[in-house]
């Protein structure tokens, strides 16, 4: 290779073929990137090839998903991940490490990039309500040192339970298998969920109406693993 | 090659060049980039202190990130790649582009997107997937304007002049069709409201399919086509052939057939398919020759003019920005390699390796491009030469400070969260003490991007100085040929 290749550029088989003709240079091109999509994506729809399954995963709840909401909306990915990789360190620290099969109504999926605070992926039933209500509002008082800024809004803004129902809506058409029924019980759905962390807060003094999107915030984390460990329990027998 | 094919000088001088749509792509470019780095700086001051989002809720670094990483992804690369591309197939293919309505549409429309990303954002109104955060309404006005730029574009190639396409314009092509695919497919999604959808994939398939466009936007938007305009721009700047016609051949080939598979190198020890992980780790590694092929025809086009290094700041420019391309795409597929990853991956080594990437080689280019191209069409001369330099060198020192400090904050989060004692138990067990270790790093990353961002001001004035003393006459006066 020098720079002296030049001399018989004009006669390069390259340049003959290909250099000339941008249709099929654009269509050498469209071939060239879609090889590797195709063979990677493909086979995710494949139970052999595809993403492990794991029975007894049920799709979040009105509550949970209304807090799934904020969750996303607040971008916590930017700074929490929810993915525990198989090794003794991460097991150590946060539990079982994560299997494919937690994941399949995670839309969009949140897996996060970068741990500028702990991963959650197990964090559900860690803490108490209470902790999580006291951490959202001044984080410091949890957890000493913490760079996470409060989230005053979140006591003060509501979740809407016809926003909640088009989501719902929205996730069924994609194939989540919520019910009509489910759908337009949505409403009774989150006032007893929202009841039960209601009375949990209530049980450490923090006085919340249920409606707050902090309290569909806590149900959501409160979630986070919960069924997939019991899912595993019962796979691995405990 | 010659850089262009020989033309008369009858034909040169027929053709009228839009050169109205380059200067405002340019000035999209400048504006971008300081808003872009500005948030940037913002959120590297909250991870030092983190009052910085003065308790609004539009600030927080969950809403504010997104809006750091769109906006230099797509609003100041995406601006300046848009300036040299508009530029520079015009002198190749010797005529001017296809059409002067699809032009403004294209300039208009990619800015009223970005100005509905920088309200959005703020808002919380995402879609929750990294760098393809902007909701559905947006997504569809971005294929809109994405579809007018590949008219233009292969409409210009259509009516060209010359019949061979340049080097430069493969990769430009690759770009225009690779962002049209992975931006169609990783945004298919479910409408629940107006602002809010859900993807047709799910869990670890969504995750797939979101780095696959995650990789491949770096790839076809933050290299390929900066490789084109290094092609085109780097030459020009030092009057010298390309080294080697048979390497960029074999180099762009390799490289758009190779980048797509890396994708899953994001998810290395996730829940993912071990036969896909496998296969993007081999596909990261294997990268490495076409990105050297890049860099090394690049550098060694400066044959017999790496005098001009020591004089020509644009040469500077060049040549750090090809050098770091070379050291991010090493650095690159060793972080993609299982073991190295499972102590970067979650670590500021990955926000590191992106901007000595984004920095060192995306940012550079846009400057030795814009300092080269903003003389010659405005027919006048820069107004500052030495704040070339001094540019030069705020933003080097800028990029060396930013990145080792976070290598040696990723590699010290990493080596506490997997140290064990001798008990077998976690050595470090409380995660804020791993943060806290953390403080001294954020300072100096947070010294380094203001560095950088101090250069992109110092650029702004001094190109509005230069084109404010330009001779009046300019504005009115034919564009410039190419020579």
């Amino acid at each position: 290779m020098s720079s002296n290749d030049h001399s018989n550029v004009k006669s390069h088989w390259h340049r003959r073929l290909l250099e000339g003709k941008s249709a099929i240079f654009a269509v050498a091109v469209t071939v060239g990137i879609s090889v590797g999509g195709l063979v990677e994506i493909i086979p995710m729809y494949t139970v052999a090839a595809g993403p492990e399954q794991l029975q007894g995963v049920t799709p979040y709840t009105p509550l949970e998903l209304a807090g799934r909401d904020i969750y996303v909306k607040e971008g916590c990915y930017n700074c929490h991940s929810q993915m525990v990789r198989p090794f003794r360190d991460e097991t150590l620290r946060y539990g079982a490490w994560s299997r494919a099969g937690e994941y399949q109504f995670d839309r969009p999926f949140q897996l996060g990039s970068r741990r500028i605070g702990p991963d959650l992926h197990r964090v559900g039933k860690k803490y108490p309500d209470g902790w999580h209500w006291e951490h959202m509002k001044d984080p410091r008082s949890t957890s000493p040192g913490s760079i996470m800024p409060p989230y005053p809004w979140l006591y003060e803004k509501t979740y809407d339970v016809a926003d909640v129902q088009a989501s719902m809506t929205a996730l069924q058409t994609l194939g989540v298998p919520y019910s009509d029924a489910d759908i337009s019980g949505a409403g009774q759905a989150l006032k007893a969920q929202s009841d039960t962390i209601v009375a949990n807060l209530a049980s450490t003094g923090a006085t919340a109406q249920g409606n707050e999107e902090v309290v569909a915030l806590i149900a959501y984390l409160q979630r986070l693993g919960v069924d997939s460990r019991a899912a595993l329990d019962a796979r691995d027998g405990g | 090659m010659s850089v262009e094919p020989q033309t008369t000088a009858a034909a040169m001088s027929a053709v009228d060049y839009d050169d109205a749509i380059v200067k405002k792509f340019i000035f999209a470019t400048l504006l971008f980039g300081v808003v872009g780095m500005l948030v940037g700086v913002i959120l590297a001051l909250q991870l030092a202190w983190w009052p910085a989002n003065l308790g609004l809720e539009w600030t927080t670094f969950g809403r504010l990130r997104p809006l750091h990483t769109n906006a230099v992804i797509f609003a100041f690369t995406g601006n300046f790649i848009f300036a040299g591309v508009y530029y520079s197939i015009q002198r190749l293919l010797k005529t001017r582009l296809f059409n002067d309505v699809l032009s403004n549409i294209h300039f208009w429309g990619w800015q009223l997107i970005i100005v509905s990303a920088a309200v959005s954002l703020p808002m919380g109104w995402t879609q929750g997937k990294e760098y393809a955060e902007l909701i559905w309404p947006i997504d569809l006005s971005i294929a809109v304007i994405w579809v007018v730029f590949a008219i233009n574009f292969f409409g210009t190639i259509a009516v060209r002049k010359v019949k061979h396409l340049y080097v430069a314009i493969w990769f430009y092509m690759s770009m225009v069709i690779t962002i049209a695919v992975l931006h169609i497919f990783n945004n298919l999604s479910m409408p629940a409201t107006i602002l809010r959808s859900y993807p047709i994939y799910a869990g670890m398939t969504d995750a797939l399919v979101q780095w696959w466009y995650g990789h491949n936007a770096v790839g076809f938007l933050l290299t390929t086509p900066i490789l084109g305009l290094m092609y085109y721009f780097l030459p020009k700047s030092v009057e010298r052939p390309v080294f080697s016609y048979r390497l960029s051949i074999i180099h762009f080939w390799a490289l758009i057939f190779l980048y797509i598979w890396a994708g899953p190198h994001h998810l290395l020890y996730s829940a993912l398919p071990d036969w896909s992980q496998t296969l993007g780790m081999i596909f990261s590694v294997m990268l490495i020759a076409p990105s050297w092929g890049g860099m090394l025809n690049g550098l060694l086009t400066l044959r017999g003019a790496w005098d001009r290094l020591r004089t020509d700041p644009i040469v500077k420019f060049w040549v750090v920005a090809v050098t770091f391309y070379g050291m991010s795409t090493f650095e690159g597929p060793m972080m993609a390699i299982r073991a190295v990853n499972s102590l970067s991956h979650y670590t500021d080594w990955t926000i590191g390796h992106v901007h000595s990437g984004a920095l060192g080689w995306v940012g550079m280019a846009a400057f030795a491009m814009i300092y080269w191209l903003v003389p010659r069409l405005w027919k006048t001369t820069i107004h500052s030469p030495a704040a070339v330099t001094l540019h030069f060198w705020i933003a080097t020192i800028g990029i060396v400070l930013y990145v080792v400090a976070m290598w040696s904050s990723g590699i010290t989060q990493g080596l506490m969260w997997r140290a064990i004692d001798d008990a077998g138990q976690l050595q470090y067990p409380i995660f804020m003490d791993t943060v806290l270790e953390l403080m001294p790093f954020y300072a100096i990353r947070l010294i380094g991007g203001t560095m950088y961002l101090t250069g992109m001001l110092m650029a702004c004035w001094n190109i509005l100085m230069t084109v404010r003393g330009a001779p009046a006459s300019a504005a009115a006066a034919r564009p410039a040929t190419a020579k």
